[in-house]
């Protein structure tokens, strides 16, 4: 696989200057909406310091809480499976479906089945699965990976969902009313769960001390995947484990004001067991997950609930899209788990970042992302994966910096000679600065300069 | 008290103006300040460009010409929290000297707010003037309440702005919004970068601002780019220009 690249990426969604900024201006509402939402509630920085002590708690102590998790879920019928990555995890999932002999599936939206790359699987064994959240529906038709982890068909305008429509469902191209087109695709949907032999959904929280799980959705899909059908198969990363069912509320109430400024989802889901002659499994999936934990730089991006907050307030996502950053979660998150698991894949993702740190002052569970990403560079640079050019231009500025001498030097010369330069010659086609900003003007003289002099009047 | 002036490179070398209004700043105080000519650069651009092994001896230099001083101030709140924040790499958690730095070094306006708590300033600036909360002095040293956060609000630099006479501070849409400069983030993703100064500016535009000013020159200097290629009608200003009574 050829290494991403997330500036050519970004370049190109740059470039539609009236959909950056639709883009742009759809995300920042969200966080304005989640600004409201979270400044409703007086104690919400305490809730984020709680959330953060029980994650961080809870990943201190995992193995205990799965096994927990797993002995109260098997008194409870359900079956626990555990997959040590991807591959596992499909053969898990496969078999389950097999033994049923199932031929359609309903998807609740999981990204953890985005990861594992679960759709194509299935499909190639004959299996048809549906994703039923509306804009993952979307995107599968387009077939295009979901560009948010919470808002799928962010980076589609309606009329590009009217298309897609009428070429998927046969609607109107020219309609592209939201309730004309979410109707179609309710009418679409219902049928596809009615057919459907198994539900497959993904977990928000894994509570260990009941056994259960809950997901959180806008649409009630997992409600009509899970119930529905006989068979439902819950996926999720060791990750989504929380000890007891009162610090649910904590994470509740975090959630949704994060991800889209609601008090809560309209539906939170608790499953604590199969249906009425049904059957339940839970497929529990590290995937390279506990590396994590070993790592002290990182580890609290295990903590992420994905709610998405870091991504609808980074001003590089919001204009870059979610597809430039080639990773299954896009965004602040995204950058520092997809740079951890192949820095040499994803070794441009640490620096589509100015730093600002507005990430981890919104992040429900306050995950460092920004010290993250520095941290990243620096390890990209341990382990000799960013380019020489910039390793050799940053030695030389270093070697010079070591001298005030040689610094106030080549300072002098260049207020000196750029100004004669021609500007055709200063704005070639190496001077990135210059494609689309001057350069600043160039004083005679230096601040040192004017200092030795004693020419500075400070009265 | 002995002050120990710490003036970015770049800005020593392109923004001499308001180095000299950091300086009389100081001095309006009665404040014995020095400027250590061996000083050069805290290393920040090529440690935020993932090369911060190389400037260990950038950061020797800086700790050996700055700790001798009660404080450390500097026009510059991402180069503060350069020292202040990924310096702690090199030196053992006890060195003494470093620590000194480490909590004597302050951001210009930082000190003014927070040390000499000024209540006073005697100049005039009657212009409509758009504050940009450059990020790492905003969130990192936190001289103003992040936007992100339900604490009770705080701007330092606003409440020093708020000292001159006859300035209107406008109110933008999104008060602590990146430009896009980011070290060099400006140049390796200079599409996303040059687009995000433009959408500050023409925040600033919309709510008829005048001048754009700062506590970041290097946000200034990328806006001011951007600004000048443009030709839009706003002016850039280091906010301790404005507080010394340099722009007119």
């Amino acid at each position: 696989m050829s290494i991403h690249n997330h500036p050519k990426k970004a370049k190109e969604f740059v470039s539609n200057d009236e959909r950056m900024h639709w883009h742009d201006k759809a995300l920042w509402f969200v966080r304005e909406k989640r600004d409201k939402a979270s400044k409703s509630i007086p104690e919400w920085e305490k809730l984020r310091e709680y959330a953060q002590q029980i994650k961080t708690h809870t990943m201190a102590n995992l193995d205990k809480y799965l096994l927990e998790f797993e002995e109260n879920a098997t008194k409870r019928g359900i079956k626990v499976h555990f997959a040590k990555d991807a591959k596992e995890h499909n053969e898990i999932v496969y078999n389950i479906l097999k033994e049923h002999q199932v031929k359609k599936v309903v998807k609740s939206k999981s990204m953890l089945t985005e990861e594992c790359h679960l759709n194509p699987f299935l499909e190639k064994k004959g299996i048809e699965v549906v994703d039923t959240d509306l804009g993952e529906r979307i995107v599968q038709f387009r077939k295009e990976p979901p560009s948010h982890i919470v808002l799928p068909a962010i980076h589609l305008k309606k009329e590009d969902v009217a298309k897609t429509f009428h070429k998927e469902l046969g609607t109107d191209e020219n309609n592209s009313d939201p309730t004309y087109l979410t109707r179609a695709a309710r009418e679409h949907l219902r049928g596809k769960f009615l057919e459907a032999d198994a539900g497959i959904t993904g977990v928000n929280f894994a509570i260990a001390n009941t056994g259960g799980v809950v997901v959180c959705t806008n649409e009630g899909n997992a409600d009509m995947g899970s119930s529905l059908p006989k068979l439902h198969i819950a996926c999720m990363g060791i990750e989504k484990i929380i000890p007891r069912l009162q610090d649910l509320s904590i994470f509740t109430r975090l959630l949704a004001r994060s991800a889209t400024g609601q008090p809560i989802t309209t539906y939170t889901s608790h499953y604590h067991g199969a249906i009425e002659n049904g059957e339940m499994h839970i497929v529990i999936v590290d995937n390279n997950r506990a590396n994590f934990l070993s790592s002290n730089k990182y580890k609290k991006a295990l903590n992420c609930i994905r709610c998405g907050a870091c991504m609808n307030t980074c001003p590089v996502y919001r204009r870059s899209g979610g597809h430039s950053y080639d990773y299954v979660i896009p965004g602040p998150i995204g950058s520092s788990l997809a740079t951890f698991r192949d820095p040499k894949l994803h070794k441009t993702l640490s620096f589509a970042c100015s730093l600002c740190g507005s990430c981890s002052n919104v992040c429900p569970v306050k995950i460092d992302l920004d010290s993250q990403l520095y941290n990243h560079r620096q390890d990209l640079y341990e382990k000799n994966i960013i380019s020489t050019k910039k390793r050799v231009v940053m030695k030389l500025s270093v070697w010079v910096l070591n001298s005030p001498i040689l610094f106030s030097i080549l300072g002098k010369i260049t207020r000196k000679i750029v100004p004669l330069i021609p500007k055709k010659i200063i704005y070639n086609r190496f001077n990135i600065w210059g494609k689309q900003r001057d350069i600043p003007n160039m004083p005679t003289k230096s601040f040192k300069e004017l200092y030795k002099e004693g020419s500075i009047d400070v009265k | 008290m002995k002050i120990g002036l710490f003036i970015p490179c770049f800005m020593n070398e392109l923004y001499p103006k308001s180095c000299i209004a950091t300086l009389k700043l100081l001095k309006s105080l009665n404040l014995d300040v020095e400027y250590p000519e061996e000083q050069t650069c805290c290393g920040q651009p090529m440690a935020n460009a993932g090369c911060a092994k190389d400037i260990k001896t950038l950061a020797y230099k800086f700790v050996s010409t700055f700790s001798k001083y009660d404080y450390i101030v500097a026009p510059s709140g991402s180069c503060v929290t350069m020292v202040k924040e990924h310096y702690k790499d090199f030196f053992h958690e006890d060195d003494e000297e470093y620590n000194k730095t480490k909590t004597s070094i302050y951001e210009i306006c930082e000190f003014l707010h927070d040390i000499m708590k000024i209540t006073k300033l005697d100049v005039k600036f009657p212009y409509k003037v758009g504050l940009h909360n450059s990020c790492h002095g905003h969130r990192a040293l936190k001289l103003g309440t992040a936007s992100e956060l339900n604490i009770p609000y705080n701007n330092k630099l606003r409440n020093l702005l708020n000292l001159v006479e006859g300035i209107e501070i406008v109110d933008l849409k999104r008060e602590d919004e990146c430009c896009g400069f980011g070290g060099t983030f400006c140049v390796t993703q200079e599409d996303v970068s040059v687009a995000m100064g433009k959408d500050r500016i023409n925040d600033h535009l919309d709510s008829y601002a005048q001048f754009i000013t700062g506590a970041d020159m290097s946000c200034l200097m990328h806006l001011e780019g951007i600004i000048n290629r443009d030709k839009s009608p706003l002016k850039v200003v280091h906010i301790t220009e404005i507080l010394a009574g340099e722009v007119q």
